[in-house]
């Protein structure tokens, strides 16, 4: 107990130290699109002064900025449901069925988490281009729905695994079959679950760069994060412009990390614990 | 809520285990189950394949079936256009075994992985210990240091690379505080570069390290701690003893991440260096060499060649781990998984 008083404003230096190291960054960022160009190319750390707000009013006015909020919204969402949807519907087999290849299926899956969308990034562009579908965006949401499904079906399957037996058999009685049992019990007791998978394959889609990267090239297809790097390239001389573009895009991801950040927390944990 | 999550997360500790390990173990799946009910109805079959039959396919359709398609268009010389007639046999392999640029790539692949490990373990790993006592405003801090985890890669490359420009914010600092010497080219000098890569790496990914931790060291019974606490361990030995070899599964699955990760590290590379600097910077990867010298370049064939060269080397790097490594895991040693 005296040993760990003794630590304790030691733990708290090295806590600031350490938030600071975090955030500091994106503080900078954030005010850095409060100031001029001339603020900060004559003191580059400084804070505004005086405040400027040009800079942020000009993106929110943009037209540019709203089309890439509003695609990159349409891809997230969609991934999110299909994801979701498919990635649940496989889980309560997996999870509650027994027959032969469950357990190849289910590794077939989880092999998945090894391979990131980099190594089949290059032949997926081919597969996208000859369904047709380069600069549209479900050209983005299909592959971004089938590389969502290994962590959705690790973290789905043990969840819809707990639900207690005797439920099942209680609805058995009742007439009422396993899909019923599916629809009336298993979908409202895993809302929590789906709930963790969906804002995981939310925040990874909106985050996304590589796949977009390759599959869109019109700029009218753009969602956020090219959308920053085309303006980051454009207005590379403004470089206050590019910091107010850069921190609004980044409020959506942050807004819905607070708002949801126990449930991410505990589905990465969850996800990857050993 | 911690509650809820407790008794799912566990759950799923078991499970993502188990087939971290049994891939390279065995079969899994209970026997007696299966041999009791041979027989499965029609109408249970079609359910099955209703069910799961729509994420097989999207799962077979977009991902194995483009990495198989790699392995074929990997023997053409090809342009994208069409289908593939220039049958080269291993000619792109031998290329690319052969380009120097290629090397340096592997190389900086390697270095990354190795200092991801080395730097960020130790770092996040003393971090996870600091927070695991009582803090006040611990919740907080989790939320905060886990950030730059949930930002795009983009906004954090554009983010650094204004900050580490020669007239950026890090070196403005430095001269307000009166180390002008230390100012760098921090992203440009070949020598530095790949270390400036690492520190963003850090930055960005020890959060995701950290929160792992914290959760394995929260798995860990309190009674162990109080009955050291009891036969005199000092704190440090506590933590040496009991935390740290009870965490050893977390820090072998958190590896395994990390090293997956870096074997592919693309969009920080990619967005801070750009397809031209990054192999004068010297922090070229293997996913960077790719795009390249594939798409950018126009030629497919080569860029799927390399694309199977990243699979096989990420392919043998997890099942040696998950050989050598987390098998450990099931060796009844660390079975406190309960």
């Amino acid at each position: 107990m005296t040993t760990s008083s003794e630590r304790k404003p030691i733990v708290y230096f090295v806590a600031l130290v350490l938030v600071g190291l975090m955030i500091g960054p994106v503080l900078y960022i954030i005010t850095g699109g409060f100031r001029t160009n001339s603020q900060i190319t004559v003191n580059p750390a400084g804070l505004p002064d005086p405040w400027e707000f040009g800079n942020y009013t000009g993106v929110l006015t943009s037209e540019v900025f709203w089309r890439q909020i509003g695609n990159s919204t349409i891809v997230a969402v969609a991934t999110t449901v299909g994801v979701v949807t498919l990635g649940v519907m496989a889980s309560y087999v997996l999870a509650r069925y027994k027959f032969r290849g469950r357990g190849a299926l289910y590794a077939l899956f989880a092999s998945g988490l090894m391979f990131p969308v980099t190594v089949a990034i290059t032949p997926l562009y081919i597969l996208v281009k000859n369904l047709g579908l380069v600069d549209t965006l479900p050209g983005v949401i299909l592959p971004q729905i089938a590389f969502g499904l290994p962590t959705t079906v690790i973290i789905l399957v043990p969840f819809l695994r707990a639900i207690p037996k005797e439920l099942e058999e209680a609805a058995a009685i009742d007439r009422c079959g396993r899909l019923g049992f599916f629809w009336r019990m298993v979908l409202p007791l895993s809302v929590p679950g789906l709930i963790t998978t969906g804002i995981l394959a939310f925040i990874g889609s909106w985050n996304s760069y590589l796949l977009p990267l390759f599959i869109l090239n019109n700029q009218d297809t753009f969602t956020l994060p090219l959308g920053v790097q085309a303006f980051a390239s454009q207005y590379s001389v403004d470089t206050a412009k590019v910091l107010a573009f850069t921190s609004l895009s980044m409020i959506p991801a942050l807004v819905f990390f607070s708002l949801f950040e126990r449930r991410i927390v505990g589905g990465l944990t969850g996800a990857v614990k050993g | 809520m911690s509650g809820d999550f407790g008794g799912k997360s566990s759950a799923v500790t078991e499970e993502t285990t188990g087939v971290l390990v049994r891939n390279g173990g065995g079969v899994p799946t209970p026997p007696p189950a299966r041999s009791r009910r041979r027989g499965i109805g029609w109408a249970q079959r079609l359910e099955i394949a209703a069910l799961s039959g729509p994420a097989i396919l999207m799962f077979l359709g977009f991902v194995i079936f483009p990495i198989l398609m790699a392995g074929y268009y990997g023997f053409y010389k090809w342009k994208g256009y069409g289908v593939p007639t220039n049958f080269v046999g291993l000619d792109n392999y031998k290329t690319i075994l052969q380009d120097s640029a290629f090397r340096a790539a592997l190389w900086h692949n390697g270095v990354i992985v190795v200092s991801s490990l080395v730097i960020q373990g130790p770092i996040a790993l003393g971090l996870a210990l600091l927070l695991n006592q009582k803090v006040r405003g611990q919740s907080a801090i989790r939320v905060l240091i886990f950030v730059p985890y949930v930002i795009s890669e983009v906004i954090v490359g554009t983010a650094w690379s204004l900050l580490l420009q020669t007239s950026g914010a890090v070196n403005g600092v430095l001269d307000a505080m009166g180390l002008g010497s230390l100012k760098q080219d921090w992203l440009s000098n070949p020598k530095l570069a790949i270390w400036t890569l690492m520190f963003i790496l850090t930055w960005k990914y020890v959060g995701f390290a950290v929160i792992l931790f914290l959760a394995g060291m929260q798995n860990i019974p309190h009674e162990l701690a109080e009955a050291a606490a009891v036969d005199g361990a000092s704190y440090w030995q506590t933590q040496r003893r009991i935390t740290l070899p009870l965490l050893a599964p977390t820090i072998r699955i958190w590896a395994f991440l990390s090293i997956i990760g870096a074997l592919q590290l693309f969009d920080l590379v990619y967005i801070i260096w750009g397809q031209y600097v990054a192999s004068t910077a010297g922090t070229s990867t293997m996913a960077t060499y790719m795009v390249t010298e594939g798409r950018n370049a126009g030629n497919y064939g080569y860029g799927n060649a390399v694309a199977v060269v990243l699979f096989v080397i990420s392919l043998f790097i997890a099942l040696l781990y998950q050989r050598f490594v987390l098998r450990r895991d099931t060796e009844g040693a660390l079975t406190e998984g309960t």
